[in-house]
């Protein structure tokens, strides 16, 4: 255990030393994350643009077409650059509110224009809304749990796998090779560094995003954050299997990126699966990040106790352990 | 003395090079062992195999007559050529990482003392200069109280200076008993703190000795050196051999070389007698120069 703890401290050191790495960790990242969620926090998401020539305010009571949801209103300076807009699709519809009756542009190929025609003709008030029932999600809740998870994947499985083959290549691990540190020890220590640092930086980008956003959060934090640390410690595994042999950070790199994207694209961070083929979602289904995503969200936003996401942590646990096992097998202190 | 090193018909062999092939030697407690040779000798990979970093393809190395184990880890220190460390720790959290990865240790301050490393203990390890850093790295090599110890040319890189210094810390080392291992392509360097040499050429050990006994067995005569420009044009009957600006004439009759030297007519102002060195002596063996 001496060893073990000596090794986790020099690491902790190393990263709390390395200004690049902790700016990066600390300040951009959970800024990025922020502002990611910011963007997308509207609610709803604005699904068409449109133009507007005059002075007159942007309201339904100025005319009933302005108060249509989920169109972005705004006003335009002049018709020339109004018309050039909608010839490039760069808005959906102009609108010329200065003349009795109002004119409007659009382009014959925008499907988007062609739905604001239709809902333009027919802004009289002969459409009735239909009631809402319930809370309404905003994206950004949606959105969140996918952003942390993404930063948990990509401090894991990066973190951990360039450090061991920059320190291989480096002769670092030759070194470590010639005391008396196992290579479980090593790697204990390596995991143990990375989680307390992803868990730590995830924690404290989620309380920025929950004070700026006030997220919905249904769940128990101690359960969020078991899913956190799970989550993280299948990347931190499936990273030590990546980096068991490899002396090129070039290639630990591509690798490394081979398995991010996969996951970034297919485990819902950005968008539902749902109505995907089913291979799609078969393929989602073996990713560790699909399994923390699910769990994760279904905490914070279906209140999901710890009897509802057991299948996702033991799918977890299962994958952790698998990629631990190949990857001590593999490990190699020296590229020889 | 006990043998703390048994070495029997080691070989290493890769795809498309026998990089050690059959090198045998049995090393003495306390005794410091010169492991010279050209660059490709194999030397390298046989400390490696050593210090246990590298599986021989065959062969046998017993410790105190046991073979390389956990144990072995415990008790063996090591420093390569280039020693890698990790980024940002200071001079003592690098001693403290080490210090803390073996059961039996010195006690750090004795270890900061010995190695001369007070004035830069919170330095990061990638401030130091060449000199500190070797130091440094020695002290690594120490901080388990070993009985064997590796050192891979240590002080290569060094201004002359800081290459005696970390010699009076290789002697006192010695001094304490423990037995050394040490490659090196300083001559002076292997004959100040060798007590045994062992010459390598393609992956064979082609010599083995004491210095004085290499030398005296290998050679009867002493080197008569001058200026190139005193012996142009004239006709004297020594074997010469040029080098550079200057020829050297072997001989194991100093008083006859020189009653030849004057009755040529030479000036004798800037003769240098100087007698066999171990640099002749791997000259004569390996064909090349030692830093190659």
């Amino acid at each position: 255990m001496k060893r073990l703890f000596a090794m986790v401290k020099a690491r902790m050191l190393e990263v709390a030393r390395d200004r690049l790495v902790l700016i990066w960790n600390l300040v951009f990242a959970p800024l990025l994350m922020v502002g990611m969620a910011l963007v997308f926090s509207g609610s709803p998401q604005m699904v068409a643009k449109v133009g507007v020539l005059g002075d007159a305010p942007l309201t339904a009571e100025t005319y009933p077409f302005l108060g249509t949801p989920a169109v972005q209103f705004y006003r335009e300076s002049t018709p020339e650059e109004g018309i050039l807009k909608v010839e490039r699709q760069s808005i959906d519809l102009l609108l010329d509110l200065r003349s009795q009756p109002a004119r409007y542009w659009l382009n014959d190929d925008s499907a988007k224009g062609r739905l604001l025609q239709q809902l333009l003709m027919a802004g009289d008030g002969r459409a009735q809304p239909q009631p809402v029932s319930g809370e309404q999600l905003r994206y950004a809740d949606w959105l969140v749990p996918g952003l942390l998870a993404l930063n948990i994947m990509l401090s894991s499985l990066f973190a951990v796998g360039h450090v061991i083959v920059r320190y291989r290549k480096s002769g670092y691990l030759k070194r470590l090779k010639g005391t008396p540190l196992r290579a479980v020890e090593f790697v204990g220590a390596q995991m143990i560094a990375c989680l307390i640092l992803v868990v730590v930086i995830t924690a404290a980008m989620f309380t920025a995003c929950n004070a700026m956003l006030d997220l919905r959060m249904e769940g128990n934090y101690l359960n969020l954050l078991l899913v956190a640390a799970m989550g993280s410690m299948s990347m931190i595994a499936m990273s030590l299997l990546v980096a068991a042999r490899v002396a090129s950070e070039e290639l630990s790199g591509g690798l490394l990126n081979l398995i991010a994207w996969p996951m970034l694209v297919l485990s819902g961070v950005f968008f539902s699966l749902d109505g995907a083929p089913s291979l799609v979602q078969a393929l989602a289904a073996l990713l560790p990040l699909t399994h923390m995503l699910d769990a994760g969200r279904a905490v914070m936003l279906d209140g999901a106790g710890l009897l509802d996401i057991a299948p996702d942590l033991l799918v977890l646990c299962a994958m952790t352990a698998v990629f631990l096992a190949l990857g001590a097998w593999l490990f190699r202190w020296t590229s020889d | 003395m006990a043998t703390v090193l048994s070495v029997r018909d080691l070989r290493k062999h890769y795809p498309k090079v026998k990089a050690v092939d059959g090198v045998s030697f049995e090393l003495e407690e306390g005794r410091c062992l010169g492991l010279l040779g050209p660059n490709g000798a194999g030397k390298s990979t046989t400390i490696e195999m050593l210090e246990g970093l590298v599986e021989p393809s065959s062969g046998e190395i017993l410790y105190r007559g046991r073979p390389l184990d956990a144990h072995y880890r415990q008790r063996v220190g090591m420093q390569f050529q280039a020693t890698a460390l990790q980024d940002f720790l200071t001079v003592r959290e690098n001693l403290e990482l080490f210090h803390a990865l073996y059961d039996r240790t010195l006690p750090l301050e004795q270890l900061i003392a010995a190695c001369h490393l007070e004035d830069f203990l919170d330095r990061d390890h990638r401030k130091l200069s060449g000199g500190q850093r070797q130091r440094l790295l020695l002290a690594i090599a120490l901080v388990n109280d070993p009985d064997l110890v590796f050192l891979d040319e240590p002080t290569t890189g060094l201004d002359p200076q800081a290459r005696r210094n970390f010699w009076e810390l290789v002697q006192a080392v010695k001094a304490r008993g423990t037995t050394v291992v040490l490659t090196t392509h300083y001559m002076e360097e292997a004959y100040l703190l060798s007590d045994d040499i062992a010459i390598m050429d393609h992956g064979h050990v082609i010599a083995r000795g004491t210095p004085q006994s290499l030398l005296a067995e290998h050679f009867n005569d002493s080197v008569l050196e001058l200026p190139a420009i005193e012996v142009e044009g004239r006709q004297i009957d020594l074997p010469l051999v040029r080098k550079d600006d200057r020829v050297e004439i072997l001989s194991a009759d100093v008083n006859g070389a020189l009653r030849k030297l004057l009755d040529a007519g030479l000036s004798l102002a800037q003769l240098k007698i100087r007698p066999r060195t171990l640099e002749d002596l791997f000259i004569q063996l390996t064909g090349k120069e030692l830093r190659a």
